[in-house]
């Protein structure tokens, strides 16, 4: 096993015996910092067929009652006041009790205004990635503080050592003549519950 | 001995998919029959290039990016050997496993002895260019493993034993119908009351793989980047089988280039503008993923990062060629090729094809194997144009077309074009002798001796009634 990694490295050593200089890396791109817009978020959102509802923190659990009757996953660290009546909570529950759950809900760690990106982080309210993989509805909570502009601003915010799953729609396809088609294995239906604070 | 250890080395003969059987002229001579190829070709890179063209034309920094990208790249082959050290470091601190592969051979034994030490005898798969690279599934089958390809268009194509086509839309080259027949004949437990609507393909192909998703141990992904300066790794999707495959099983294994690694965190906010923007024509892909070793509870827990050469070194070696190794992947220049959108994807006999596998290509495997892929271009420069890292693909074509071994008619036939193109006088001549050829019945024929060899690979376009000298001389 050392043997090859000798082996490449001392190639690619070799390779670059003419030790090139690396150019100094422009940064003249729009850096992080700008003001987020929630009208872009959710102009972006319902760009690619999430249904965005704006209520406040007291709603949620209505909202997402009113929307599936059957099993909610939560996470553990999810808020009391969020979690539907029956909600499931994942305490490292089996796959095929996830995977036969209706919807999940989560919170998120941050939203990217400019491509209506939703970033989970694993932290105790967003859970595990395999509850927002399985049930064929995620419901996501997203606060307005939690909404940065552009991807610049999202990287600045994240811990990178966590597990990331950056959410931009529903899964989707265009393998079929290029048809768009709306989930093939993760959720179908994206609901972002956007809290007016 | 030791002297030779470190010369840079060319992917491997015998393994993996980098040649084709057949020369490109004559792969896209056969290949231009196929008008339905053509059809569907031209549509989908229509479509594509028209989607990103507008989400490009909302961002006021494009070129900027751009300008990072490239030179982030640049940089990171200047310092590869440290990069590399760095990310074994970050991933090993981080609860994985790396290991190095020096060509395909290397690699597939890797990945066959981790899957045989999980006791599995099936793996499920993210669409990955480096595992078709090296051949992994053909390896894998021989060693009594079945690979189930997960992204729909990688499982059109597996099912129906064939091979990719493009790199974003590997299955474009079929059609709904197409696609139904081959899920009816090959896809265990399918409706046979399957219609051709593409949801309801969509559809059977849910059913069918999520209870392998979901009884699988064992997943192989690649890398859509590397970062050196934490240890993680970032896979871009559309489908959601990435997710799945990175999440549910206990043991992933990542084969990744040793190009795709990038030095630090912030340089992702820059590959994730340009990607999607460039590959789909979407501000962001549906899922990207990002993991850094294990995560204790969430995830596989178990995780090996294979770093691969298989030709990387020769390419780095060459001080011009080596900004291939740039390449994202995210098959802009295959859009807006016109050679490309008529010969297809096979034509290329590899699995890079367009205006980045015409450059990639014989540099992995040495110019010898593929010598025709650097002709395969007009030198329009779209290329260039579209390319999100800035890779000047024309230029690294000129350059390989000065390596290449010609064929002796071709090269007489060019020397014989370029005496020819040199003397004004007789090249009019010869233009006029021509069209009087084609009055007397060549036409459809190609030019004569010692020129045929330039045609037999291209179409001679018709000849204007009136030479542009006749009528300028004329006017
Ligand atoms: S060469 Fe450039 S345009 Fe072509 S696939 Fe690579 S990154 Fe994209």
């Amino acid at each position: 096993m050392s043997a090859a990694r000798d082996l490449v490295l001392g190639r690619i050593r070799t390779a670059l015996r003419d030790a090139p200089v690396a150019p100094d890396v422009p940064r003249d791109y729009r850096p992080a910092g700008r003001p987020a817009s929630l009208e872009t978020l959710i102009d972006r959102l319902v760009d690619y067929k999430a249904v965005v509802h704006r209520i406040s923190e007291e709603d949620i659990a209505a909202t997402v009652s009113g929307l599936v009757s059957g099993t909610v996953v939560v996470p553990p660290g999810l808020p009391p006041a969020w979690r539907p009546a029956g909600a499931l909570q994942d305490d490292g529950l089996p796959q095929d009790r996830i995977a036969a759950a209706d919807a999940v809900l989560t919170a998120a760690a941050v939203a990217v205004a400019e491509t209506g990106t939703i970033v989970l982080d694993g932290s105790p309210d967003q859970g595990r990635r395999i509850i927002t993989l399985l049930p064929d509805v995620h419901f996501c909570v997203l606060r307005a503080a939690q909404v940065v502009a552009a991807v610049p601003d999202a990287i600045a915010r994240l811990e990178p050592r966590r597990p990331l799953t950056w959410i931009s729609g529903p899964s989707a396809t265009s393998d079929i003549e290029l048809n768009r088609v709306e989930g093939v294995h993760g959720p179908r239906h994206l609901h972002v519950l956007l809290l007016a604070e | 001995m030791t002297t030779f250890l470190g010369m840079p080395a060319t992917a491997p003969r015998g393994v993996g998919n980098l040649r084709g059987e057949q020369t490109f002229p004559e792969a896209a001579h056969e290949a231009l029959a196929n008008s339905q190829m053509r059809r569907n070709l031209r549509h989908a890179t229509t479509t594509i290039r028209g989607k990103s063209g507008k989400v490009i034309a909302e961002l006021p920094d494009w070129q900027a990016l751009r300008d990072a990208g490239s030179a982030i790249k640049a940089d990171v082959m200047s310092r590869l050997p440290d990069l590399l050290l760095e990310l074994e470091q970050k991933v090993t601190d981080a609860g994985g496993v790396v290991h190095w592969a020096a060509d395909a051979n290397e690699a597939n034994a890797i990945v066959t002895r981790l899957v045989r030490e999980t006791g599995s005898d099936r793996v499920i798969k993210v669409k990955s260019m480096a595992t078709q690279e090296i051949g992994l599934n053909e390896a894998l089958e021989e060693a009594g493993i079945a690979p189930v390809e997960t992204d729909l268009a990688e499982l059109i194509v597996q099912l129906g034993h064939d091979k990719p086509s493009h790199i974003l839309v590997p299955a474009i080259h079929r059609n709904r119908s197409e696609i139904r027949e081959i899920f009816l004949r090959e896809m265990p437990g399918v409706d046979p009351a399957l219609t051709d609507d593409p949801p309801v393909l969509a559809a059977a192909a849910r059913k069918y793989l999520r209870e392998t998703f979901l009884s699988t141990k064992v997943a192989v992904s690649g890398a859509n980047f590397a970062v050196a300066e934490t240890g993680t790794l970032a896979v871009v999707e559309s489908e959601g089988n990435g997710r799945m495959c990175l999440t549910l099983p206990d043991t992933l294994i990542t084969v990744m280039g040793i190009e795709k690694v990038v030095p630090t965190w912030q340089d992702l906010e820059v590959f994730l503008q340009l990607l999607p923007r460039a590959s789909t024509g979407e501000r962001m892909n549906p899922y990207t993923t990002m993991w850094t070793g294990v995560t204790p509870g969430d995830g596989p827990q178990n995780f090996h990062l294979i770093l691969l050469d298989n030709g990387r070194s020769a390419v780095l070696a060459d001080e011009v060629g080596r900004s291939a190794l740039h390449c994202i992947r995210c098959s802009a220049c295959l859009n807006v090729c016109p050679v490309y959108e008529r010969a297809g994807g096979h034509s290329y006999g590899s699995v890079y094809p367009g205006p980045i596998g015409a450059v990639l290509s014989p540099q992995l495997t040495g110019i010898e194997d593929n010598a025709s892929l650097p002709y395969a271009s007009s030198l329009c420069g779209a290329c260039f144009d579209a390319c999100p890292v800035k890779i000047d693909i024309p230029s690294l074509l000129v350059h390989l077309r000065d390596k290449a071994p010609h064929p002796r008619s071709e090269r007489a036939a060019m020397a014989a074009a370029a005496w020819l193109m040199d003397k004004p006088k007789m090249y009019a001549s010869a233009q006029r002798a021509a069209k009087l050829a084609r009055i007397a019945g060549r036409r459809g024929r190609g030019l004569p001796p010692p020129l045929s060899g330039w045609t037999a690979g291209r179409d001679l376009p018709e000849f204007p009634s009136q030479t542009f000298r006749d009528w300028w001389a004329a006017r």
